[in-house]
């Protein structure tokens, strides 16, 4: 067997033993990403010098992270022409944390997180490793396909509307979107900032619970991040899930699910019952309305936010220009590409006088009436369980023209930011076309314990790592 | 909904964003369909809900207004498009 095919924890007892030494574990993923990158393409920037860093650290694991998280050692480039060159003068909060790990690299995304595919990025697609004609979902796709393509151990991703959970679903990999506040946002490019979540992506629960130990906790850097006590989140995994109550919001399981996808989600509520849970039947009125509101208010806070690229200070400078509004204004459109200009003009839209009360205002109150609605919930159920994604991975080319379609790519994903929410996404079955399946499970705020434990008792006993590989079929 | 390439030119204004004809055409069908669908918030009853403001209860979290020198001044320099004696260098605004 190859390293690059184990976990982090099975890395480190080797490590531990003293059996392999980082070096070993560099040059064999450095191998690996030569046979396959040209398939699948999941890098923005790959690391230099990675040997040599590795025999100042012998115990060092690599990682790969997204490319709108700040590092000081490579560009962030969050994939976008307006940041093409752009190294960061510090590194984001999360990096400072993962302390005795390697950058392997700088992974693809749809362009400022903007996107459900992967496709938007604005240097060269994403291809999914289980069948390379197909998107690795967004847009954290790069992160994601390449945990599942091994090029990467584990890899940090961002979630503002699912871009962890999706693409996690896409490529049959295990993604954590942990609570709004429990990790540091400080160095993570900001797109929507009430709904924006750093987390990690990783090929068994177990690895998750262990990065999520490294990245969690209190920030002065961030003023949302909130004050917990440290945890060990990997003394929470067992199999021990008798007595929880697991609710399944029928709004999920409605019009626009793929009927496969749906068998699988039921399948799992099933072997949860057997395992001891009880299982129930639940509802969410206020979900039918959460991607609408979700898009109103990502959207809003979006063209704020990238009001900051006036290519002044950093980044993308139009070459023409004969006044500072010019400068702007050319910069501007020269340096976005086509989605980020939409949800600039669709937030610009929906903040303008006029359109205010109808849209944002609007919004923010179905936003406050979710996060009732799951408050609820939660005091009946101790986790709710759903599909990630209404479909597995679909075809390149298929959504990219059409907004709103991309767009429904989130429908159950876009709930839990709202909410501010913790939410884990693990893969179940294969499709018959050999597409990785993935469920959701939604927790309380701050319960990722619970949600970890959850989704490691499923992991045990399906086993789906074991079972199905990535195949890059053509 | 209706939307028309006015309002998206004025929108583009107020964005500091400049548009192709072809994009302000494209932007119009896009908003229309977009507006349409996320309409559909207005048919939810709000009555008695205040607004949310973020993801959780916390608002206004405050901190003292100190000044922290920060080390590598030609870190933050090196990005800038056009520099000059250690300042950042834009055209003439008046």
């Amino acid at each position: 067997m190859e390293l690059y095919e184990l976990t982090v924890h099975e890395l480190n007892e080797k490590l531990e033993k003293k059996e392999i030494t980082s070096i070993d574990i560099i040059e064999n993923y450095l191998k690996r990403i030569e046979e396959k990158e040209k398939d699948v393409q999941a890098f923005v920037t790959i690391g230099e010098k990675l040997i040599e860093k590795a025999k100042q650290n012998p115990k060092a694991i690599p990682i790969g992270i997204k490319d709108n998280i700040c590092t000081k050692e490579m560009k962030t480039t969050c994939s976008s022409k307006m940041l093409e060159n752009f190294v960061s003068p510090y590194n984001a909060t999360v990096i400072e944390k993962i302390e005795n790990s390697l950058i392997l690299g700088k992974l693809n995304m749809d362009e400022f997180a903007m996107g459900a595919s992967t496709e938007y990025s604005a240097f060269h697609k994403t291809y999914n490793p289980w069948n390379i004609n197909k998107v690795p979902g967004g847009s954290s796709g790069g992160s994601a396909a390449a945990v599942a393509a091994n090029m990467v151990p584990w890899a940090l991703g961002s979630d503002t509307g699912g871009s962890i959970r999706q693409p996690a679903s896409f490529c049959g990999v295990v993604g954590l979107k942990p609570t709004y506040g429990l990790v540091s946002r400080y160095g993570l490019v900001a797109f929507a900032s009430s709904l924006d979540q750093i987390g990690p992506i990783t090929k068994d629960v177990t690895d998750c619970a262990l990065l999520l130990n490294y990245i969690a906790g209190y920030d002065p850097k961030d003023s949302t991040s909130v004050k917990t006590d440290k945890k060990d989140y990997t003394k929470a995994l067992s199999n021990n899930i008798k007595g929880l109550k697991i609710g399944l919001p029928k709004e999920y399981y409605g019009e626009g699910i793929n009927p496969e996808v749906k068998e699988a989600i039921l399948r799992v509520a099933k072997q949860y019952e057997q395992m001891g849970a009880i299982i129930e039947e639940c509802s969410i009125s206020a979900n039918n309305n959460a991607l609408a509101t979700y898009y109103i208010i990502a959207c809003a806070e979006a063209s704020s936010n990238l009001g900051r690229f006036d290519g002044i200070r950093y980044g993308y400078q139009a070459k023409k220009y004969n006044s500072i509004k010019e400068l702007y204004r050319k910069t501007k459109k020269e340096g976005f590409g086509p989605e980020a200009k939409r949800r600039i003009i669709l937030g610009t839209y929906v903040l303008s006088s006029g359109y205010y009360d109808a849209y944002y205002k609007k919004a923010q109150k179905v936003r406050t009436l979710v996060k009732q609605e799951f408050k609820k919930l939660f005091t009946k159920y101790d986790v709710l369980l759903t599909p990630t994604s209404p479909t597995v991975a679909f075809d390149i080319g298929t959504r990219s023209k059409n907004p709103l379609e991309m767009y429904l790519a989130d429908i159950c994903t876009v709930s839990v930011n709202i909410a501010g929410l913790p939410a884990i996404s693990i893969p179940c079955n294969l499709d018959k076309t050999g597409m990785p399946i993935g469920f959701q499970l939604i927790g309380n705020h701050f319960t990722e314990e619970l949600l970890l434990k959850t989704a490691y008792a499923y992991e045990q006993e399906e086993k789906f790592r074991e079972k199905h590989k990535p195949e890059f079929k053509k | 909904m209706n939307v028309s390439r006015e309002e998206i030119i004025h929108m583009a204004n107020l964005a500091d964003l400049n548009l192709s004809e072809e994009e302000i055409q494209k932007y119009t069908k896009d908003m229309e369909d977009i507006l349409a669908f996320a309409n559909e918030i207005n048919k939810v009853n709000t009555d008695n809900l205040d607004e949310s403001i973020t993801a959780n209860e916390r608002y206004n979290i405050l901190r003292k207004d100190e000044v922290k020198e920060f080390e590598d001044k030609d870190a933050l320099l090196q990005n800038a498009p056009s520099q000059k004696n250690g300042m950042f260098h834009i055209p003439k605004m008046i």
